[in-house]
């Protein structure tokens, strides 16, 4: 039986104990803000592996070169999903790297500091940058992110398979007609008529089969409040799309899709040769060093368009973005730290660790030089395309791109023409256009003074 | 109430307070939580501002939402039946007095025990029409039947043709019916034996004592299981977003209610509209559970009773 006494040594013990929990959960969950004196900025990105690293090593620079400033790096995965319900919860991270893509929906919905006043107060101007990517960068007036590793998209193709065919492996088609012209040598059946390779399918790896109007002079919208996926131009490149399924058969056209094997793998069907051309950005050099044959040889050019020289230079680019998410607890550090990213030594460090080409307009010959994908010089040059496109900065832009590739799916089996499937997404996207836009409409005024008051 | 009841009273709701608790947290407040947000333009990021109706009513013209909803009566309407036929087959079987019996029940219970995002990318792979295993089973009925009628007929694609799509995916929902077997053998193990006995006596044979003694004593554990396959059809998500890697399938087929809305709460910041479709889901769910208890009144033999 316990008696008074050990009772409340019993009670005492608990409580000690339960303190002593708490403490440790408190010290476990509460962020500190110092790291030897300085101020610690929280930073999320998105990246695992190699890239990771490479931010790592910049981040390590940074820390090197501060007394003031810590930097705390994490790798974090679904980015997206995490920064939404921390900015939401209030306790979002200082810096986040985010898709370019991603920023009209974030500050619309004031989920971002804006950076125009902390971007002049540190000299930060445009004319720094290769103008594309600091129009990715802006949003409605107010600049919301600088880009960190950038990437635009061209024709890659296997040097191989042309000898093989009969082409000259150094000269790429230089009109889509053309690439029709090498399609048609560079394809090979099997007696039952079934493809066994081909030489340029616009299906594969399907990344892109939203935004193939480009190459033929087509907009997604009239950039006010119209859309536009069934101008003439986007009617016509998915008549292009449509001739696929009827030059090859949709029937074999959907067999040769499923007997390929996963981007990132051997069974590549770029790797293994049974796809001879292919529309893709600087990081199939590290694809290819990872995954492809140690002789394979490929050479890089603009995709040509159905204008051939008339439209030259197409391209889509993307950038990922270092931003300030809404609420953070040191905005002036974390933008420090983004403007030291952005100087010319470690943008070019974090990008040759990456792979990838500077969103800067100044460039070493070193980077150019040291660099090991040997067309990095002219990915960076179709960058500076005017005809160089980034994803509309629309907030509907997910449910836009999720109709097209379904438009696209339905065309490619053969089950609709482009001007039916197109009409379709036309009134579906207009429709969600319009609702956005009245939305939008009942917040502007507010948000644009939030906008513009801000530090 | 005197002072003896008010303690036990007491007691008692300190018993039930962590599952009451539980219950208001994690059942009642979310779903109140949804209620205020349909009605709410909402996106997470921004505080909800109010709109009235305006979900319900884009819902109405909403063909990709209707779509959905076609899809998920579509694979309820053939996953629950086949499931229910599969499970309570197999149950019956395995319930047959054979040596080794325990072994057959393991093997078709483990797969049930496969996490469903592995099920989706297994059978992902299963279905997939050049490589897939189920072809390739396939394929040489597919030979011997165009050599004898002259055709030129192939395995489909099962997850790139609409019209195969959510076949596929009903034949994959089956792998899981591991569970619900083991819920039919603990009822069938209830069945007494006087009565199997009794109908021998009278001559009864194998389909006549199930038809007569078997369904009927276990009709409360096929309501149970139907109402379970009939909820979890209609939250059917996770093996679907897996095998079309995240996509609505071809011409939309595997389009589920469960999906629609998580992509307008997470791909397209539209929560508010995300939450009028949640609660359309529980209102329709809700009233089928409502329906089926109905249906099910005069069917259902309750020993105790």
């Amino acid at each position: 039986m316990i008696g008074p006494r050990d009772f409340d040594l019993s009670r005492f013990r608990l409580r000690a104990g339960l303190a002593v929990v708490l403490a440790a959960l408190l010290c476990a969950c509460g962020d500190s803000d110092s790291h030897e004196g300085r101020i610690t900025i929280r930073y999320w990105e998105k990246w695992p592996g190699f890239e990771a690293a490479a931010m790592q090593a910049v981040v390590d620079d940074f820390n090197a070169s501060q007394r003031r400033i810590f930097v705390d790096y994490t790798s974090v995965s679904q980015m997206d999903r995490r920064l939404m319900l921390a900015t939401a919860g209030g306790v979002p991270p200082d810096v986040a790297g985010v898709a370019g893509k991603t920023l009209p929906a974030y500050a619309e919905n004031n989920a971002l500091t804006p950076l125009d006043r902390l971007a002049a107060a540190n000299g930060i101007r445009r004319e720094q940058y290769i103008d594309v990517f600091w129009r990715v960068c802006s949003y409605r007036d107010h600049l919301w992110a600088l880009p960190s590793t950038p990437g635009c998209l061209a024709l890659i193709w296997n040097k191989k398979l042309f000898r093989e065919a009969g082409l000259d492996p150094d000269r790429p088609p230089r009109s889509l007609a053309e690439l029709e012209q090498f399609n048609e040598k560079l394809v090979k059946r099997r007696p039952d008529g079934s493809l066994l390779s081909c030489g340029h399918v616009p299906a594969e790896p399907g990344w892109y089969d939203d935004i193939w109007g480009w190459w033929f002079g087509g907009k997604h919208w009239d950039g006010d409040r119209t859309i536009t996926a069934d101008s003439p131009e986007n009617i016509a490149a998915y008549d292009w799309v449509a001739s696929y399924p009827k030059r090859f058969g949709a029937a074999n056209l959907l067999a040769f899709r499923e007997g390929t094997g996963n981007f990132a793998s051997p069974q590549n069907p770029f790797f293994t040769g049974r796809i001879a051309m292919v529309l893709q950005g600087p990081w199939i050099y590290n694809f290819i060093k990872t995954f492809a044959p140690p002789d394979f040889e490929w050479g890089m050019a603009a995709f040509p368009s159905a204008a051939g020289d008339g439209l030259k230079d197409v391209t889509l680019v993307e950038t990922d973005a270092l931003v300030i998410p809404a609420g953070a607890k040191h905005p002036a550090e974390a933008f420090e730290f983004i403007k030291y990213v952005n100087s010319q030594q470690p943008m070019e460090k974090l990008c040759l660790g990456q792979r990838k080409f500077t969103p800067l307009r100044a460039c070493s010959a070193e980077f150019l030089r040291d660099h090991p994908n040997p067309y990095i010089a002219q990915f960076l040059a179709l960058a500076k395309s005017p005809n160089a496109h980034f994803v509309p900065q629309l907030t509907t832009w997910p449910i836009y791109s999720n109709d097209l590739t379904l438009a696209f799916d339905r065309i490619w089996a053969g089950k609709a023409g482009a001007r039916e499937a197109l009409a379709e997404v036309q009134r579906h996207e207009q429709q969600a256009f319009d609702r956005h836009q009245k939305r939008w409409d009942r917040l502007a005024d507010q948000r644009t003074a939030q906008w513009s008051q801000s530090p | 109430m005197t002072r003896e009841e008010k303690h036990r009273l007491r007691l008692g709701l300190a018993f039930i307070s962590p599952w009451a608790g539980g219950f208001l947290l994690f059942c009642v407040f979310p779903l109140v939580s949804t209620a205020i947000h349909s009605l709410c333009d909402y996106s997470v990021l921004s505080p909800p501002v109010f709109v009235g109706v305006a979900n319900y009513t884009d819902l109405g013209t909403d063909a990709i939402f209707w779509q959905s909803v076609y899809n998920t009566f579509f694979f309820a309407a053939f996953s629950i039946p086949l499931g229910l036929l599969a499970s309570l087959t197999l149950a019956i079987l395995l319930n047959v007095n054979l040596p080794g019996k325990g072994v057959f029940r393991t093997i078709f219970f483990v797969p049930s025990l496969v996490p469903m995002v592995c099920l989706g990318a297994l059978w992902q792979w299963m279905l997939n029409g050049e490589l897939g295993l189920v072809n390739h089973t396939l394929r040489p009925f597919y030979h011997a039947a165009n050599a004898l009628l002259g055709t030129h007929a192939a395995p489909p694609n099962w997850l790139l043709e609409a019209r195969y799509a959510k076949w596929g995916l009903i034949f994959s929902s089956l792998w899981g019916v591991g569970q619900a077997v083991v819920i039919y053998l603990a009822g069938l193990q209830d069945v007494p034996r006087h009565l199997y006995e009794a109908s021998e006596i009278d001559g009864a044979n194998f389909w006549q004592k199930t038809w007569h003694i078997t369904l009927p004593m276990i009709s409360p554990v096929i309501y149970f299981n139907t109402l379970m396959g009939l909820i979890g059809s209609f939250q059917v998500f996770a093996i679907p977003y897996v095998m079309t890697n995240g996509t609505d399938g071809p011409e939309r087929s595997l389009l589920f209610m469960a999906t629609y809305l998580y992509q307008n709460a997470f791909d397209y910041s539209n929560m508010g509209y995300a939450c009028a479709i949640g609660l359309a889901l529980f209102l329709l769910i809700f009233g089928l559970t409502l329906a089926a208890r109905r249906l099910a009144e005069g069917y259902i033999h309750y020993e105790g009773n």
